[in-house]
């Protein structure tokens, strides 16, 4: 193997980087807010009783979760403009971000909501809780503490699938990438180097979700089983 | 020849480039399967190194874009052995660690769901490791695992589309194309999107059966 390593180039584009970075925190940050609002609009539909509400959203969650993000990102990018919709690059990437993340976070939401007993609630009016510390304490802390590792999981995968948006030239993290990889050829490198960023990020969201974890929920784990 | 792009014409290209979305997600389930075992034997494996080997595996395979794996295994690796990889081998290469990672994380959970006692009493009837393995604790796991697996095979053909990028041709680079042409976006994503559902969805509710069934078993 002839090949001499030179991670010189990231040294010289670290502002690159950083900026791409950036941009993929907050695309990230705003899709996965938007998406947990539709996600807990959907999970309130889901659980209505309402049959038409029902099945509008059922609908929805099962249309996205069953085709890749790349057709969702595309349709809307490339689509929407003909129905006379105009988006940049990073509103579509956004836009197409929230939606699937809606999608994935309505029905996690859902289980956490399901996952309340009504003697649990009952127990507690029972109990002489004031209707506040009901919703705080019986029904929100716990339900919350039921669905919280998969929620911080689906948010990991999240901020990965935003590098796709790379695709539409959102200048994000891996079209930083991409970008070098074209004036330098030193492939390797660039695209370790991305990885490595990615995965420097996907670490900071895990630890800040145990810390949350250690911190808000550690009382409520008895509903856990 | 006229080269109006029809309804039926779109949709039979789109077909035509499907057959590559099916037999790429089988290889990359194939091997990533084959390859995903592996890393989980090594994940609950007793000898500390090789499991945290197996561990720097998932955590990088699982904890960076696929996308990125696919620019890797295509340019990277093409750069660094002075190679050139055909898109094909290139997707199946990164596939093929995406699937592992996350089917060898799957598959452990599987494993470790299984209570204490289980190894234990396979212990106390003097079964040796690997015996252990083969008679109680896998045939246990197996029952566990069926169902996120059939899930995560979803992922992985959805995954596929990202070949794509790297100029694969299935069915989203010829959706890709197709609009190029004809700029019909709206009908030609949706299309591409159908015959995705179309795939994924059967699979979807495969799995959703099978866990219910299992959680009735439970209770």
């Amino acid at each position: 193997m002839g090949y001499a390593f030179d991670f010189s180039v990231i040294r010289d584009n670290i502002g690159l980087f950083v900026a791409g970075a950036l941009l993929t925190f907050r695309v990230s940050l705003i899709a996965i807010a938007f998406g947990l609002i539709l996600g807990i609009i959907g999970a309130l539909f889901r659980t209505s009783g309402n049959r038409i509400l029902n099945a509008v959203t059922l609908a929805y969650v099962e249309v996205i979760r069953n085709t890749p993000f790349l057709i969702q990102l595309f349709f809307i990018f490339f689509g929407l403009p003909k129905l006379g919709i105009r988006l940049n690059a990073e509103q579509a990437a956004i836009l197409s971000l929230a939606i699937n993340f809606g999608a994935y976070s309505t029905e996690i939401v859902r289980a956490g909501v399901e996952s309340i007993p009504k003697g649990q609630i009952e127990a507690a009016m029972a109990l002489g809780f004031k209707p506040l510390k009901i919703f705080r304490y019986i029904i929100l802390t716990p339900a919350l503490s039921n669905i919280y590792t998969a929620l911080t999981g689906q948010v990991i995968l999240a901020v990965l699938f935003t590098s796709v948006v790379s695709q539409i030239a959102t200048e994000d993290l891996t079209f930083a990438g991409d970008f070098l990889n074209s004036r330098t050829f030193r492939s390797f490198e660039i695209y370790f180097t991305v990885c490595l960023f990615y995965l420097a990020i996907v670490w900071i969201i895990k630890g800040f979700a145990y810390w949350i974890e250690r911190r808000f929920f550690e009382f409520a784990k008895y509903s856990r089983r | 020849m006229s080269d109006e792009f029809t309804l039926g014409r779109i949709f039979i290209n789109l077909l035509i480039a499907t057959k590559w979305t099916i037999i790429l997600s089988i290889i990359a389930f194939v091997f990533g399967g084959i390859a995903g075992f592996l890393i989980m034997m090594m994940r609950i494996s007793p000898i500390k190194p090789i499991r945290f080997l197996s561990w720097v595996y998932v955590e990088f395979f699982e904890g960076t874009p696929l996308l990125l794996q696919l620019f890797l295994a295509f340019f990277g690796v093409s750069v660094v052995f002075g190679i050139n990889l055909s898109p094909l081998v290139a997707a199946t290469i990164a596939l093929t660690a995406f699937t592992s990672a996350f089917l060898a994380d799957i598959w452990r959970g599987a494993v470790e769901a299984l209570p204490k006692g289980q190894w234990e009493a396979s212990s106390a009837l003097g079964f040796g490791y690997f015996k252990k393995l083969r008679y109680i604790i896998l045939p246990q796991a197996v029952k566990l695992a069926i169902a996120p697996t059939v899930g995560f095979l979803v992922q992985v053909i959805k995954g596929t589309s990202l070949a794509s990028v790297i100029g694969f041709t299935e069915l989203s680079r010829a959706a890709s194309q197709i609009n190029n042409v004809t700029l019909k976006a709206l009908l030609v994503f949706a299309l591409a999107g159908a015959i995705y559902f179309l795939l994924c969805y059967p699979l979807s509710l495969w799995s959703q059966r099978v866990e219910q069934r299992l959680n009735q078993q439970a209770h």
